[in-house]
């Protein structure tokens, strides 16, 4: 049996009057790559926002290692394993790459404000850690320049430093939000590569893309949501040839034949 | 206008404005740093320092220090301002975090807008500077005169005191301290996260109510190491209502150099205490505090962010 890592449990999530996810139901196992995709408007970021913190269902929960999501704040959201990546990307733009990564990786750290103002040696050690990890973390996505400022970096490259920084915090589950937006044919085989590589150093991964082609080609299993409910999942080849969901894509009555 | 005036003590009028700019800047720092993580003026502040002022001499009292700086040994002195600034930076940071703790963290907990934020500022200030008023009678003290001031050396026309010495080294050592801090260290990374997107910086798993706290705390030290320096100048007055002056002047400084900006709370700080003092010279002693925020106003018309620009994300502290 396939342990589960995140359960999505009938969620619910209204703003005002807008229902955005209506009974969500679905859950990702660990060590799979798994594609949450739609068309525009779908729910699919809103749902990825109720998986780490930022909104809270309106009805139903959301348990990650059998644990409850829903009212924690976000950085021990953080701190149980969950990362994310964003749509837009959101690096700190006035910090260098490096820093922008140890930023990531001081969530885990042990020691507190008072042994780093003393500078006790295990705040040292973990300092140090910070750093080496910070630098392996860069050479794992590809980025040769830890000194220059993030937003100097090219736009691949930002990309990236989002998903080296995410990955910083030590994940049991990282949550890339389109993170192909942008990308050339060349890049999205590098990405995709990159995202096997995530999953082979023991990281399941949440994808959310657009890009068919990657998708198709990376995930394992698929959910699919329109509309704010789900109404497809299964493996890419499945997902594929489910009328519902080619009638999502092409705008075709699911009744029409 | 006194030309011929401004000249002659030229040395001594930019001395003199170093000196209290320098303490302008320590207390800028304070505005600078809530301002740059969460984007609010702490009007609060200038009572921070004023509460400094009083634990300081309040602390000297209760222990019997009484000075005549004349006489007083070395020994005497540096004990009492050790006793001082830790009474002083204890009081004024107990005070900050408080504030942060009773007035902030609550509103911030439902999302209240910036209005609410700036009301509850100034109310804060109100209620501590009138608490104080009540409980010492609205009556100025005078501080224990800890140091005659005195030249200690002298270059060319510029005569150096003692005190400018130490007010001016002080605040360059805090200063340093300070920028290191936040340049180099993970809390330091973490407040420059926060100041630069704290939403990322939650999910990034920064503790952003640690980074708040700790920049109050900050802030309160500094407050507090700048009330024990104004002890320490000859106008040494506790009043409460000191803070208002001070905590404006302070603010316009940081405002001068560029608000959330570390480096610029120092170089508005020492151009307004400089400005100031000169206007002493050129139109008398009535004209000070005019010129100093004319000086805000027209800066303010040509660089609209202040002189370095506003970031403490960019920490260029």
């Amino acid at each position: 049996m396939r342990e589960a890592l995140l359960e999505v449990d009938n969620v619910t999530l209204r703003f005002g009057g807008v229902v955005a996810l209506n009974q969500v139901d679905f859950t990702l196992y660990k060590g799979e790559i798994l594609g949450l995709i739609g068309p525009n408007g779908a729910g699919k970021t809103t749902c990825f926002n109720a998986m780490t913190g930022v909104y809270r269902p309106t009805e139903g929960e959301i348990r990650f290692g059998g644990q409850r999501i829903s009212g924690k704040r976000r950085y021990q959201i953080t701190k149980m394993g969950i990362a994310r990546t964003f749509q837009n990307i959101r690096l700190f733009p006035e910090m260098s790459a490096l820093e922008n990564v140890m930023v990531g990786a001081d969530a885990h750290h042990r020691t507190g404000a008072l042994s780093a103002m003393l500078r006790l040696p295990r705040h040292w050690k973990e300092e140090r850690s910070g750093r080496d990890r910070a630098h392996d973390l860069l050479r794992f996505v590809g980025i040769s320049r830890p000194g220059e400022q993030a937003r100097n970096l090219s736009y691949g490259e930002q990309r990236r430093l989002e998903i080296a920084r995410a990955l910083a915090t030590n994940p049991q589950l990282l949550c890339l939000d389109e993170p192909a937006a942008g990308f050339n044919p060349a890049e999205k085989d590098a990405l995709n590569q990159l995202i096997r590589k995530v999953r082979d150093s023991g990281v399941t991964v949440l994808l959310i893309e657009h890009d068919m082609r990657l998708v198709m080609g990376v995930t394992d299993r698929i959910v699919v949501l329109e509309f704010g409910k789900k109404i497809a999942e299964g493996t890419p080849a499945e997902v594929r040839e489910n009328p519902a969901v080619i009638a999502a894509y092409l705008g075709v009555p699911t009744d029409a034949s | 206008m006194d030309v011929a005036g401004l000249l002659r003590d030229f040395p001594e009028l930019t001395l003199t404005g170093l000196e209290q700019g320098a303490i302008y800047a320590l207390v800028a720092l304070g505005y600078t740093l809530v301002y740059g993580v969460l984007k609010l003026i702490n009007f609060a502040h200038s009572e921070v320092f004023m509460i400094g002022s009083f634990a300081a001499l309040w602390t000297w009292q209760g222990l019997g220090f009484v000075y005549d700086a004349e006489a007083a040994p070395l020994g005497s002195f540096l004990l009492a301002v050790l006793v001082g600034v830790i009474a002083a930076a204890g009081a004024s940071a107990l005070t900050a975090v408080t504030i942060e703790r009773v007035a902030y963290r609550p509103l911030r907990k439902r999302n209240a807008p910036p209005l609410a934020f700036l009301i509850t500022a100034i109310g804060a200030s109100f209620v501590l500077a009138e608490g104080i008023g009540v409980y010492t009678h609205r009556a100025p003290y005078g501080m224990p005169r800890l140091l005659q001031p005195e030249v200690v050396f002298q270059l060319g026309g510029w005569k150096f005191t003692n005190t400018q010495l130490i007010v001016i080294t002080v605040t360059l050592l805090a200063m340093v301290a300070l920028d290191q801090f936040v340049s180099r260290s993970r809390l330091g990374r973490g407040i420059r996260a926060v100041a630069q997107d704290p939403d990322t910086s939650a999910l990034m798993g920064v503790n952003k109510d640690r980074v708040i706290f700790l920049v109050f705390l900050i802030g309160g030290l500094m407050a507090g190491v700048a009330a024990l320096l104004w002890n320490i100048l000859p106008i040494g007055v506790a009043k409460f209502n000191m803070g208002f002056l001070i905590g404006l002047k302070a603010f316009a400084a940081a405002v001068l150099g560029g608000i959330g900006n570390l480096r610029g709370a120092l170089l508005g700080g020492l151009l307004l205490g400089v400005a100031e003092n000169y206007a002493v010279g050129l139109f008398g002693t009535d004209w000070k505090d005019f010129v100093g925020f004319v000086l805000l106003v027209v800066l303010l018309m040509f660089r609209p962010t202040g002189l370095l620009g506003e970031s403490l994300g960019r920490a260029r502290a």
